[in-house]
């Protein structure tokens, strides 16, 4: 019995003093919304995964194998004499908190484990307990801890609450990663059979059909015929994609997103539209028909298992080199870890524009090429006729997708084409701490943009949504370009609960909005049937009222 | 009305006392960060739940359309519909606000015998919060909202392909 609560002991902050309890005792709150369902041990079993089984996360028990605590401390073992930088990482750290609010997760939910350097500590504290002297003698008091299956549960919480996107590290003195602590983390989680139902239903589709939405070839097939014929609708010009030619010279690999979900189906077109302008000899792979790579948010393992069809059908189709679509992950995956998968790539050519003679240097080793870079290429060399006033309903601003970005270097590329494809004055920046290197992520990346998880990624992408408020407000801006098709994917759904009046674009659709081919049609629409600015009847009837 | 220009002379006071209850109502490490940083970007949740309190108190000193008094509302409250808190303590710093003022003018309260007065603002503030059990459902519908748009996105390419448009039934 109690008396009915006053708004101030309501809020336990107010009501009383907190009780002195240190992070290591405050357990995680599982509140519906803020948490990934686990694996479905269906997806599991498609991929020979280790310890399938039906669990929930408010479940008391959480079906570990038997000696799940030795798995995990082996694994561990192992991946501290594999990875000399995971030592260093959980070594070098001296909690100077550098790291603490830069973490989107922390600044949207302002939950203190979200901090980097604490949630750091989740793993770190293990190691010292099991793996340093000071730690096996003196435990808590040198911030080590046994492991229990609340730590585990409370790992399998937090770890999928990073999205592995490295703004902290850029501000890490030391630059601790916590990207690969997360992703090594989540590899352990793995060992006992503890993963995410959509990465891993993902996964399994991408592993067994060839995409991560599971479309079989034939229905790829039928989108990108679509899209073609879309094309030839709005502007009157015939695209033609083909499938598994062999002796094309160039392989074009894309994510998944984009010749299914909208908005990448326009960024789709774009890329149609634009290899047909500057007719380039290329083909598409219905076997290597997804560059995402959701393994890769699971394990290394995955990942690598995933990505071996782009180098297995580049190298059948006898192409020389390889084009990479928009999309984050994929380019973080393909530019950082294939190579080092693979290589050496001897059976492809270092990557040579065919209508610019350019070298791209920079992708010596894995002979791939971001469809960015090899756009700004082609508009430095004046080969893409243009007319940016077919962007004019777009007043732009750009988000740097963090794996693109922050873990490739591509900033002024996308930029440069921007500029070249909008009016003047069309394209507007956020302010500088929230874009280029120290952009903002979206808040669902790294597999976690499922739909049972909804309150926690609108809460991580809280601080982008707000720099995009700002700019919206203040200049107009109605449309986020973007590089990356998880963010096509998941930021229309951000900054419709934030900034609803701000659309999402890719920018090879803007290019396609503003290529001009000499025997098009007369255009009047973007590539989503939206008017032009000062075309069409729009235009006759301006040019009536002034005669 | 008395009362009104009492709120208008302390309001840098009483406003700073109300932000404190509410940053208080998040983990202490967490409160020091929302007092201190002050670059609206880098603190994001600071910077709108100020705002958003400043807007509110204005409310409350002028007449507004029930439209603004909502928006106001909803700067602050459409952060703490999505963070661990049940709907009770997502909105109890709306009544609040009543503590503070009772603390900040007790002494002209009882000087000047405002109690009436006193009694008609909190009645406002009730009605605030009122207004704020409107803003908080529709926040929670929102989030409902968003996940069936977005799973329509993953089709509405196939959709397309079929001919069906995003308005058929």
């Amino acid at each position: 019995m109690a008396k009915v609560p006053t708004p101030a002991e309501l809020l336990p902050g107010l009501s009383y003093e907190p009780p002195e309890k240190g992070w290591m005792d405050v357990k995680p709150d599982f509140r519906p919304g803020t948490y990934c369902n686990p694996a479905s041990p269906k997806w599991m079993e498609w991929i020979n995964y280790p310890y399938p089984a039906a669990r929930s996360v408010p479940d008391d028990e959480w079906a570990l194998p038997q000696d799940w605590k030795e798995i995990v401390l082996q694994g561990m073992d192992d991946r501290l004499k594999r990875f000399r930088s995971l030592k260093l990482f959980f070594d070098i750290c001296v909690r100077c908190g550098a790291c603490a609010d830069k973490c989107h997760f922390f600044l949207g939910t302002g939950d203190p484990k979200n901090m980097p350097v604490l949630r750091a500590e989740l793993l770190r504290s293990v190691y010292r307990r099991y793996f340093k002297t000071i730690g096996r003698v003196l435990s808590e008091i040198a911030g080590a801890r046994d492991l229990t299956e609340d730590v585990i549960k409370e790992w399998f919480f937090y770890l999928y609450q990073c999205t592995i996107c490295r703004r902290c590290s850029l501000f890490c003195p030391y630059g601790i990663d916590m990207a690969e602590m997360t992703l090594l983390g989540r590899e352990l989680l793995a060992s006992v059979g503890l993963n995410i139902d959509w990465a891993m239903a993902s996964v399994a589709q991408c592993y067994d059909k060839g995409s991560h939405i599971g479309a079989p070839p034939q229905a790829f097939k039928d989108m990108v015929d679509f899209l073609a014929e879309e094309n030839e609708r709005v502007t009157g010009i015939t695209t033609t994609p083909s499938y598994n030619r062999k002796g094309a010279e160039v392989l074009f690999v894309m994510p998944s997103g984009d010749y299914f979900a909208d908005p990448g189906t326009f960024t789709m077109m774009g890329y149609l539209l634009l290899f047909e302008h500057i007719g380039l000899d290329y083909t598409l792979s219905t076997y290597a028909a997804e560059g995402g790579n959701f393994g890769w948010f699971i394990s290394h393992e995955m990942g690598k298992r995933l990505n071996a069809k782009i180098y297995a059908e580049a190298k059948r189709l006898g192409v020389k080199w390889i084009l990479g679509g928009e999309c984050g992950h994929m380019w973080r995956v393909c530019n950082q870890y294939m190579s080092t998968w693979w290589g050496p790539v001897d059976f492809l050519e270092k990557p040579v524009s065919p209508i610019t003679g350019t070298r791209f240097e920079n992708a010596t080793v894995h002979k791939m090429v971001h469809i960015s870079e090899f756009t700004a290429d082609l508009i430095h060399h004046g080969k893409l006729n243009l007319d940016p006033q077919r962007n004019a309903h777009i007043k732009l601003t750009f988000h740097d997708s963090c794996n693109t970005a922050r873990g490739m270097g591509i900033l002024e590329e996308p930029r440069y084409i921007i500029n070249n494809v909008l009016p003047e004055g069309n394209f507007v920046e956020m302010p500088p701490n929230t874009i280029r290197e120290k952009a903002f992520c979206c808040g669902s990346s790294s597999g976690i943009n499922a739909n049972e998880n909804m309150e926690l990624r609108m809460q991580g992408g809280f601080p982008r949504a707000n720099a995009v408020r700002f700019v919206h407000e203040k200049y107009g801006v109605n449309h986020l370009g973007c590089i990356c098709a998880l963010d096509r994917a998941t930021l229309p759904t951000l900054l419709e609960y934030w900034v609803p009046e701000v659309g999402i674009t890719g920018i090879s659709e803007l290019v396609g909005n503003a290529l001009i081919f000499p025997d098009e049609i007369e255009r009047t629409t973007d590539l989503r049937d939206r008017d032009l600015v000062g075309f069409g009847e729009l235009a006759e009837e301006a040019g009536e009222e002034e005669e | 009305m008395q009362i009104a220009t009492l709120l208008s002379q302390k309001k840098s006071a009483i406003l700073g006392r109300w932000l404190t209850t509410i940053y208080e109502s998040y983990p202490p490490e967490t409160a020091i960060f929302l007092r201190k940083e002050k670059n609206r970007f880098d603190n994001p949740m600071g910077y709108r739940i100020s705002e958003g309190m400043e807007g509110l108190y204005g409310t409350l000193l002028q007449e507004l359309e029930r439209d603004q008094i909502l928006t106001c509302l909803d700067e602050i409250i459409r952060i703490r519909a999505l963070q661990d808190f049940a709907p009770s303590q997502a909105l109890a710093f709306i009544f609040l606000l009543k503590n503070v003022i009772r603390q900040e003018l007790a002494e002209e309260i009882r000087q000047e015998n405002l109690a009436a007065e006193v009694l008609e603002l909190e009645s406002r503030i009730d009605g605030l919060a009122l207004l704020g059990f409107d803003v908080y459902t529709k926040r929670r519908e929102k989030i409902c909202e968003i996940k069936a748009d977005e799973a329509k996105r993953r089709i509405s390419g196939l959709m397309r392909k079929a001919g069906i448009g995003d308005d058929s039934p």
